[in-house]
């Protein structure tokens, strides 16, 4: 053991052990060659013998260092120190390697980052692992599903917690919560915040602590309880400057005076897990006995106790649905609910996506090392007499591969840390963007997996493209390459073979990556071209405030705003609805008149609307009328169908004047048939949906103010906003939200990973076609005196020329080959990825073999110049 | 021609050299080379620029020390001396060896079996 420290020692100290070594043999020699003066040899005779017997002072001095230190590092070091040279010899290679291993290990661990926290680690919850989503199993025939349809009723989430033997504790949230929900009130401007009612057990279900103060106590969710409030790390650092003074606070909050209890912890992001895209500010208590009568509200989860499974569990909410029916024989509708894992919910629908882009980045690697390890390569071919001169020297075979080996690991080191650099900078990028609607995205680091993960790709790729040359090297046998005169000598034919072999690997990759870029940019392409049945270009929505009062108040105010609103500077057409599309949407039951409960129900969309809200959505018209003021509660009840409504309820008859029942009391008459509209997402094609007017309900989800302009929005808002400001001076004003923003958010995941893919796609090719270039013009440079002999023997310019370009367009057509015939197998993979393409998609095939061989063609041409433009008597007489 | 010289086993350059510091005490690195040249009557190869790796070695291990000094010639020269846990050892060492070189003794002494001479 002390030994093994003072060798560590002795390799520090290295310096000043040598000097005290060499004082010492000094000492020795002389006190030799006292000994043979004394013996009566002249000094010069002494001095020799002293010398001859001391065997040598290098080795002795080496013997040393060896039995003192560490002479495994000693060698790794001095490898180290001639790789170094060697690199900075070589700097525009070095250079170049780093570059490409810097961006593709720098690719990798970004993506790497991404799956890690969005696929592969559990969610940031205490015990993650056993929490279960909960859904509801309602949705129409065709699969539509809206948000109603996935939640419970606080009637149906009730018996389910007291009856269930499953869950160690149940939880819910109002999954209807709302962008700007609440107004915050005193302390400053007012401002709209998005706020979650919560039920008493949410955080603790989740393993939550506060940083600040407590959760909701039970009083706090009962009806007509103490009013409370926890904020968001972020609502509490940016509107009360992180005041731990806060906590038992009160603040006003839609008139309320709100208590305070707690802060959030900042690692809790409730809108990255729960609903990608969106801000929470501010949680209040889901107080039961207030949702009762609002129907499906709830999202649930639950956490499995010891022992029980998600299976186990969905099969007892199976078994439990009879009972929670019986319960409540007023509903019509089947009760049952569909479980899975928490982790499945949040990131089960990008599994695909994500394994997908780890696939294509993995590929890119490939691409990265297949290119690095044909420049070294050529490298190691300009190399050969170094090698063999070092072996004849005595350097073994196994130490020149070490050597070798070492300058690939430091390559791939110097490339890993650049890679760092780089994936620090993308994730950076990526969780930084609020715009992208994925889970957990905003949580993404480069953290200790992240690092390891690019040490193992450097250490691995370094490996792939390290031994291959450190064996080719090696092979060639030393004394034919200490023969072999330079430029003069063709390549070794083996080599040359290997070398192509790996260009038409590269093309080959880079073929597969740039197909399957094709098709998912081609689906994203796709996507935004469908029809969505609105324009969102020029239209804004705008929160607005509830109005309380009697409906003649209520329409008397709608009616005011959207009259001022209109008359602003720049706006062509205003309305007001109580749901964007692509946002929460809700559903009802309704019964066309003259069908019985429950065969005939038609659950669809509902949206309450104002009259102007076609004209500002840029909705279609298909038949009858819109909606008007003279639409009121004293007037007949009204209603707008849509086509897949009319459809299903009427077939083959027309559905103006029809009746449909909403309750066996309420019924009301079909006065207009309207275009469908995208209501859930770009892909799915229009489920039912029935519009009533604003005017004849006080049922409104939330009041979005719905502007179409003639202006750019900045030319618009000035005039909206102090026409809302006249109306009602408290009321606080957001900015216009474009509508498309909302429809980009809904792309975004889609862009997101096409254009991550895409861009993997555009660097392999880069890579691929530097990689032909270098091989076409290293055998070109290689065989100029060839080149030479064929013209002075009458080959011309363009002979020349397009032999070189040949052979090149022969090497892409091969990979090309073989890459097509990769690519369809991926596409089928990739398939349910796709959106309006088919995997066999002859444009995107076409295009990519078009591409690659354009880019073949490219790089092979400018080397085949260069041959053309050679000089027979200038290359014959060069030696 | 006189005898080819004897080759170093592995490890008997450090027992000589504990030996002869045990023997003689401090003594710089060309006297303890010299030293076992002369005990081994010139019998022994040695490189005497050898013997400096071993005394690292020793000194390492704790088996010896090392000071700077003064030599009889008004030299300066580096001095060994043995160390408590270096007789120690060199006792362990020696009885090995012993050992060693009876049972060589012994298996060297075999003769053919039924070829007495």
């Amino acid at each position: 053991m002390t030994r093994v420290l003072a060798r560590v020692l002795a390799f520090f100290r290295k310096r000043a052990l040598d000097e005290d070594l060499d004082q010492e043999m000094a000492a020795h020699i002389e006190l030799a060659v006292e000994d043979s003066l004394r013996r009566g040899l002249s000094p010069e005779e002494a001095r020799r013998q002293a010398l001859a017997h001391f065997g040598g002072l290098e080795p002795a001095r080496e013997r040393h260092r060896d039995a003192r230190g560490l002479p495994l590092l000693d060698s790794i070091l001095q490898d180290l120190r001639y790789a170094a040279r060697t690199l900075r010899h070589d700097a525009g290679f070095t250079i170049a390697v780093l570059l490409i291993l810097g961006l593709g290990i720098g690719v990798n661990t970004a993506v790497f980052s991404v799956v890690n926290t969005v696929l592969l680690r559990p969610l940031p919850f205490h015990d993650a692992d056993r929490l279960v989503w909960l859904e509801d199993t309602l949705g129409d025939a065709d699969g539509h599903i809206d948000l109603s349809s996935l939640t419970f009723s606080v009637d149906m989430y009730e018996p389910m917690v007291r009856y269930n033997h499953s869950f160690e504790g149940m939880a819910a949230y109002n999954a209807f919560f709302s962008q700007g929900d609440y107004k915050l009130l005193g302390r400053g401007e007012p401002e709209r915040l998005t706020g979650v009612p919560v039920a008493e057990s949410f955080f603790t279900l989740l393993g939550v602590q506060p940083v600040l103060g407590r959760s909701f106590a039970h009083e706090e969710c009962q009806k007509n309880g103490r009013k409370a409030v926890m904020l968001s790390y972020g609502l509490w650092q940016r509107r009360f400057g992180g005041n731990a003074d806060i906590a038992g606070q009160t603040i006003t909050i839609n008139k309320d005076a709100m208590t305070v209890v707690g802060v959030l912890p900042k690692t809790f992001d409730f809108g990255s897990v729960f609903s990608p895209g969106t801000h929470v500010d501010i949680f209040v208590p889901g107080v039961m006995d207030e949702m009762r009568d609002q129907g499906n509200e709830l999202a649930v989860i639950g956490r499995l106790k010891p022992g029980a499974t998600v299976e186990s569990a969905q099969a007892e909410f199976h078994a439990l649905a009879p009972m929670i029916r019986q319960v409540h024989p007023d509903w019509y509708m089947h009760v049952d609910s569909r479980l899975r894992s928490l982790k499945d919910y949040v990131s089960g629908k990008l599994r695909r996506s994500l394994v997908a882009l780890w696939c294509a980045v993995g590929l890119v690697l490939l691409i990265v090392c297949v290119n690095v390890a044909n420049l070294l390569l050529a490298r190691s071919a300009a190399r050969n007499r170094e090698f063999a001169i070092r072996g004849a020297l005595g350097a073994g075979r196994a130490r020149i591969v070490r050597q070798l080996l070492t300058e690939s690991l430091m390559l791939a080191g110097g490339g890993g840390a650049l890679g760092v650099g780089v994936a620090f900078a993308l994730t950076r990028f990526v969780a930084g963007s609020q715009t992208i609607a994925v889970p957990l995205l905003g949580s993404v680091r480069v953290d200790g997996a992240a690092l390891g993960f690019a040490l193992a790709a450097a250490v691995g790729a370094a490996l792939l493209f390290g031994l291959a040359p450190a064996f080719a090297a090696t092979v060639d046998r030393t004394s034919d390459s200490l023969k072999e005169t330079g430029r003069g000598a063709s390549e070794g034919k083996k080599r040359a073979t290997f070398r192509a072999s790996l260009v038409v690997a590269e093309v080959a990759l880079a073929c597969v990556l740039f197909a399957g870029a094709g098709l998912l940019l081609r689906s994203f392409m796709r996507l935004l071209d469908v029809d969505l049945g609105f324009r969102p270009s020029q239209a804004y929505a705008l929160r607005l405030d509830y109005i309380y009062g009697n409906q003649a108040t209520m329409n008397a105010y709608y009616r005011e705003v959207l009259s001022r609103v209109s008359a602003a500077p720049g706006v062509e057409s205003a309305g007001i609805t109580d749901a964007l599309p692509m946002g929460q949407n809700r559903s009802w039951d309704f019964l066309p008149k003259g069908g019985t409960w429950p065969r005939d129900n038609q659950p669809a969309f509902v949206n309450m609307v104002a009259p102007g809200y076609l004209e500002s959505m840029g909705m279609h018209m298909r038949d009858g009328r819109g909606f008007d003021w003279h639409d009121t509660d004293t007037s007949e009840p009204v209603m707008l169908v849509n086509e897949t409504f009319a459809r299903r309820a009427w077939p083959g008859r027309s559905a103006l004047n029809q009746v449909i029942m909403l309750s066996p009391k309420v019924s009301r008459r079909v006065v207009g048939l309207v275009a469908n509209v995208r209501e859930t997402s770009l892909e799915a094609q229009s489920g039912a949906a029935v519009y009533i007017p604003i005017t004849q309900t006080s049922d409104l989800a939330e009041v979005q103010l719905i502007v179409r302009a003639k202006l750019p929005v900045d030319a618009i808002t000035p005039g909206v906003k102090a026409a809302l400001r006249s109306l009602n001076p408290n009321q606080p004003v957001r900015d216009l939200q474009a509508l498309q923003e909302i429809v980009d958010r809904v792309a975004s995941p889609r862009r997101f990973f096409a254009m991550l893919v895409g861009g993997f796609a555009l660097f392999g090719l880069l890579l691929a076609s530097l990689g032909i270039y270098g091989v076409i013009s290293y055998s070109v440079a290689r065989r100029t005196k060839e080149i030479g002999i064929r013209m002075a023997l009458g080959a011309s310019t363009q002979e020349i020329r397009n032999s070189v370009v040949g052979r090149t367009l022969r090497m892409a057509l091969i990979g090309i080959g073989l890459g097509m015939a990769a690519s369809l197998a991926v596409a089928r993979l990739i398939g349910s990825l796709l959106f309006g393409v088919s995997p066999a998609d002859p444009a995107t095939f076409l295009g990519t073999v078009l591409v690659l061989g354009t880019m073949a063609a490219i790089a092979g041409y400018l080397p085949a110049r260069r041959a053309a433009r050679v000089d027979p008597t200038i290359a014959l007489r060069a030696e | 021609m006189p005898d080819p010289k004897l080759d170093l086993l592995q490890g008997t350059l450090d027992v000589m050299v504990l030996q002869t510091l045990q023997a003689i005490g401090p003594l710089h690195g060309y006297g303890i080379a010299r030293r076992i040249e002369q005990v081994s009557g010139d019998q022994v190869l040695l490189n005497q620029g050898t013997i400096y790796a071993s005394l690292v070695r020793l000194q390492q291990r704790g088996w010896i020390d090392a000071e700077w000094g003064v030599s009889d010639t008004n030299r300066k020269a580096k001095y060994y001396s043995i160390t408590r846990r270096g007789r120690k050892q060199l006792a362990e060492d020696t009885a090995h060896w012993q050992r060693l070189a009876d049972v060589m003794t012994r298996v060297l002494a075999l003769t053919p079996e039924g070829e007495n001479q």
